[in-house]
C-alpha cells in the first residue's frame, strides 16, 4: 500500500532535490567550463625564496576566495607556475612555456625587479596585461602601457622610494648637513641609493661617503667602520637581508653616531630577522609597506593576514606576512576585479580599465599612474621603537614600527637623533 | 681618510674575517687539496651545519659553537658515508674526474632542496649573549660576533694540522694523493684513509656552519656565495697544505678588510682574486704548496 504519509515524504524529497539542483546548476555549469589559467614564475628556491613562497601562499588564498565566489567570468581559476630559482635567466623560458605550451589566459609576474625585467619582452610581444610584484622602476626601460606594479613606490619610483626619508630628515632641527650612502651591489639597492643620491644633492647635503659593497659579503664590519669614520649626519643604506643584518649589528658593535640610520634595508621587515636583532633595531628609520599600526587597518587586511598566518605555519616562511603577502593578494585582486568589470579577457580593455579605476584592495585604495606605478607614493618610513629582546610576538602588534611618513597614514613622530 | 685607528682596526677585522674563511675552507683543503676530490658541495654542508646550529639554538638556547663541536662526529660519519658512495659509484670505475664533479654538483642541489623542505626558505639566525657585544682594547674594537668564530676556527685548524702531522692516519691522508701504491705497501688501505679524510673534511663543516650563522643570516642557497672564494683560498694556500689554507684565508681576509676600509668594499673581492692570479703567476703551486 502506498500511504499518504509516504507519498508526502517522497514529494518533499523530490522538491528538495529539484531546488538543490536549481541552486547548484550555475556552479555545476561553471565547474564544467574550462578553468581560467593564470601563469607566473616564482622564486621558490634561491635567495628570494622566502619572499616568493610567502607570495605564493597569499596568491593561493586569493584563488580560493575567488573560486568560492564562482571564479572569474564563471570559470574556476587555476594557477600554472614554475620555480625560477631566483635566477633571472630562467624567467624568459618559463614565460614562453606558459604562453605557448600551457596556453595560460593571464600572466602575472614573479617577485622582485631582477625576475620581472626578463619576462617583459615576452609578455609585451603578446600584448598581455602584466601585473607585477615589487619591481623597482622596471617600466622605465620598457614604457609598456599594460604594465602595472603593485609596490607603492610612486610615480617616479627611484626617487619616490627614498623621498620620505629625506623629507623627514630635512624637517629636523638642526638640519643635517652630511650624508653617507651605501649600496649592496645589486639592481634594487643600486636604484634605491641612486634616488637617495639625487635627493641629497637636491637638498644640498654634502656626501661624505658613497660606496657599494659586493652582494652577499659575509662581514661588513670594515664597511661600517669606514662609514663611522666619515662622521655623517645621515646614513642611507640600500641592502639585502644578509647585508642589512650585518650592518645593523656592526652599527651597534662600533657605536655608530649618525642622526638617522636606515633607508632602504631589505630584511628588517621580516619577523625572524626582527626577533634576532631585537633592541639593536631601536631608532632605525627604514622603508616598509605595511605594519600593524591603526592607520593602516584597511578593510579586509586583517582577515587576509589571519588566513595567511594560518597558511604559513610550518612552511618556513615569514610567520606574520606583513611585508609582501598583502600586496601579492592585492595585485591579483586588481586583475580579478578588472577582468570581472570588463567581462572578457580582452587585454586592451582590461589595461584601459585598470588605468582609469581606483581599486579597493586589502592594501587600501590603489590608483595607477600612466607608467603603471602607483599614482602617488605610499612607501612608508617607519621607526623601530621600544623593541624588546627575543620576542617575535611584539612585531605583530602596534607600537614597534611607528609610521613617520607619509602623513596620510602617519602614526607617530620621529625620535631624532638616532639612539641605539 | 687614513688614520692609525682605522689601520689597526682594519687589520684586526681582516684577521677575524680570515679566521672564519679558514674554517669554511679547511674541509675543502682536505678534499680538493689532498684527496683530489672536487667537492663543490662543501659549502652546502657548511650551510647544513648552520641549520643544525639554528634548530638546536632556537629550541634549547645552546651556544652555536658548542653545537658545532658536538655535531662534528655526526658530520664525520656523514662524510665517511659520502665517500663510500663516491668510491663505489665513480672512483672504483675510474670515472671520478667528470662524473664525480657532476655528482657533487647534483649533491649540492639535492641538499639545498632537502634543507628547503626541512627548514623552509626564510632567513635564519642564532642568538648568543655575545652577539652584538664588542671587546674594546684601547683603540681596537673587536666585535665578539667575529672574534669568537675566528678563535674557534684557529683552534680547529691547529687541531687538524696536529692530527695530520702527528698521527699515522694524518700522515697517511697526506700521502694518499701523492702515492697510493706506496701507501698500500706501508700497510694502509687507501680507501679507508680517504674515507676518514672525507669524514674529517665534512666534520669541519659542522663547526664552520655554526660559525657562519653567528656572523650572518643563512638560507639554504647561501653556500653558493662561498664556492669561488674558498676554492681561491685553497689554491692560493697551496694544494694539500692545511696551514697554507689558513694563512691564505687570513691574507684574503686582511686584504678584503683593508680595501673595504680605505678604498671601497666593492673592490675587495677583485683585489683578493688579483692576489691569487699574481701568486699563481709567480708561484704556480700556491704560497705553501710543494712544487
Amino acid at each position: 500500500m502506498f500511504s499518504r504519509r509516504k507519498f508526502g515524504l517522497r514529494m518533499i524529497a523530490a522538491a528538495g532535490l529539484a531546488v538543490g539542483a536549481l541552486l547548484l546548476a550555475p556552479q555545476m555549469a561553471n565547474a564544467q567550463k574550462k578553468p581560467l589559467k593564470i601563469g607566473f614564475s616564482m622564486a621558490l628556491t634561491g635567495p628570494l625564496a622566502g619572499a616568493g613562497k610567502a607570495a605564493l601562499i597569499a596568491m593561493q588564498i586569493w584563488k580560493d576566495d575567488v573560486n568560492k565566489k564562482g571564479g572569474l567570468l564563471g570559470r574556476q581559476v587555476e594557477f600554472k607556475f614554475y620555480d625560477d630559482a631566483t635566477s633571472p635567466s630562467k624567467v624568459p623560458g618559463i614565460y614562453s612555456k606558459l604562453l605557448n605550451v600551457d596556453k595560460v589566459d593571464l600572466v602575472v609576474s614573479s617577485y622582485g625587479t631582477n625576475e620581472i625585467s626578463p619576462a617583459m619582452p615576452i609578455v609585451m610581444r603578446k600584448g598581455l596585461v602584466f601585473m607585477s610584484l615589487f619591481g623597482l622602476a622596471v617600466n622605465d626601460k620598457f614604457n609598456y602601457d599594460r604594465y602595472f606594479q603593485i609596490m607603492p613606490a610612486g610615480p617616479v619610483p627611484k626617487d619616490d622610494w627614498s623621498r620620505g626619508y629625506f623629507e623627514l630628515a630635512s624637517a629636523q632641527s638642526p638640519k643635517p648637513k652630511t650624508i653617507a650612502l651605501l649600496a649592496e651591489d645589486a639592481d634594487f639597492a643600486l636604484s634605491a641609493v641612486a634616488g637617495a643620491r639625487r635627493h641629497a644633492k637636491r637638498l644640498g647635503l654634502k656626501i661624505v661617503y658613497d660606496k657599494t659593497f659586493p652582494f652577499g659579503s659575509p662581514d661588513v664590519t670594515s664597511v661600517m667602520r669606514a662609514i663611522k669614520a666619515a662622521n655623517a649626519d645621515l646614513v642611507y643604506v640600500g641592502s639585502y637581508p644578509g647585508g642589512s643584518v650585518g650592518l645593523v649589528k656592526a652599527a651597534k658593535e662600533l657605536g655608530l653616531k649618525a642622526k638617522m640610520f636606515g633607508g632602504g634595508m631589505v630584511g628588517l621587515q621580516f619577523a625572524g630577522i626582527q626577533k634576532n636583532l631585537g633592541p639593536m633595531l631601536n631608532g632605525i628609520v627604514n622603508y616598509d609597506f605595511w605594519v600593524p599600526e591603526p592607520t593602516l587597518n584597511f578593510p579586509g587586511v586583517k582577515e587576509f593576514l589571519t588566513k595567511y598566518q594560518a597558511g604559513a605555519k610550518g612552511k618556513g616562511v615569514d610567520p606574520f606576512g606583513h611585508y609582501l603577502p598583502p600586496y601579492a593578494y592585492a595585485y591579483l585582486q586588481i586583475l580579478g576585479d578588472a577582468v570581472t568589470a570588463v567581462g572578457s579577457l580582452d587585454q586592451g580593455k582590461i589595461a584601459a580599465y585598470i588605468h582609469k579605476t581606483t581599486f579597493k584592495t586589502v592594501v587600501g585604495n590603489v590608483k595607477f599612474g600612466a607608467n603603471g606605478e602607483w599614482a602617488k607614493t605610499r612607501t612608508l618610513q617607519v621607526q623601530f621603537r621600544d623593541v624588546a629582546p627575543n620576542n617575535i610576538g611584539q612585531f605583530n602588534k602596534p607600537g614597534k614600527r611607528i609610521v613617520l611618513y607619509p602623513d596620510s597614514v602617519k602614526s607617530g613622530a620621529i625620535q631624532y637623533p638616532y639612539k641605539q | 681618510m687614513f688614520t692609525f685607528d682605522l689601520l689597526i682596526n682594519a687589520v684586526a677585522a681582516g684577521l677575524m674575517l680570515g679566521g672564519f674563511y679558514a674554517a669554511v675552507a679547511i674541509g675543502l683543503s682536505i678534499t680538493f687539496g689532498q684527496l683530489d676530490i672536487v667537492n663543490i658541495a662543501h659549502p652546502t654542508f657548511v650551510i647544513l651545519g648552520s641549520f643544525v646550529a639554528f634548530v638546536i639554538n632556537e629550541s634549547f638556547g645552546i651556544d652555536p659553537v658548542l653545537i658545532g663541536v658536538v655535531f662534528m662526529p655526526i658530520f664525520y660519519f656523514l662524510g665517511m658515508g659520502l665517500y663510500q658512495i663516491y668510491y663505489v659509484s665513480f672512483e672504483k670505475t675510474g670515472q671520478e674526474s667528470l662524473s664525480g664533479l657532476a655528482f657533487f654538483f647534483g649533491l649540492m642541489f639535492i641538499l639545498e632542496v632537502l634543507m628547503i623542505l626541512a627548514f623552509g626558505v626564510d632567513y635564519r639566525l642564532v642568538s648568543a649573549a655575545y652577539i652584538g657585544e664588542t671587546l674594546h682594547i684601547g683603540p681596537l674594537d673587536l666585535p665578539l660576533r667575529m672574534l669568537i668564530p675566528a678563535v674557534a676556527a684557529t683552534l680547529m685548524t691547529i687541531a687538524v694540522v696536529l692530527y695530520m702531522s702527528k698521527t699515522f692516519m694524518g700522515k697517511a691522508i697526506m700521502a694518499v694523493s701523492q702515492d697510493r701504491l706506496a701507501l698500500q705497501l706501508m700497510g694502509a688501505d687507501p680507501i679507508r684513509v680517504k674515507r676518514i679524510a672525507l669524514g674529517i673534511a665534512i666534520a669541519t663543516a659542522a663547526l664552520a656552519g655554526a660559525l657562519l650563522i653567528i656572523i650572518q643570516p643563512v638560507e639554504p642557497s647561501v653556500g653558493r656565495l662561498y664556492i669561488g672564494r674558498i676554492f681561491a683560498i685553497v689554491v692560493l694556500g697551496g694544494m694539500g697544505s692545511i696551514s697554507g689554507t689558513f694563512f691564505a684565508a687570513i691574507l684574503i681576509g686582511v686584504v678584503e678588510s683593508f680595501i673595504a676600509t680605505f678604498y671601497g668594499p666593492s673592490w675587495a673581492p677583485a683585489v683578493g682574486f688579483g692576489i691569487l692570479l699574481l701568486t699563481l703567476a709567480i708561484r704556480p703551486q700556491g704560497l705553501f704548496g710543494r712544487a
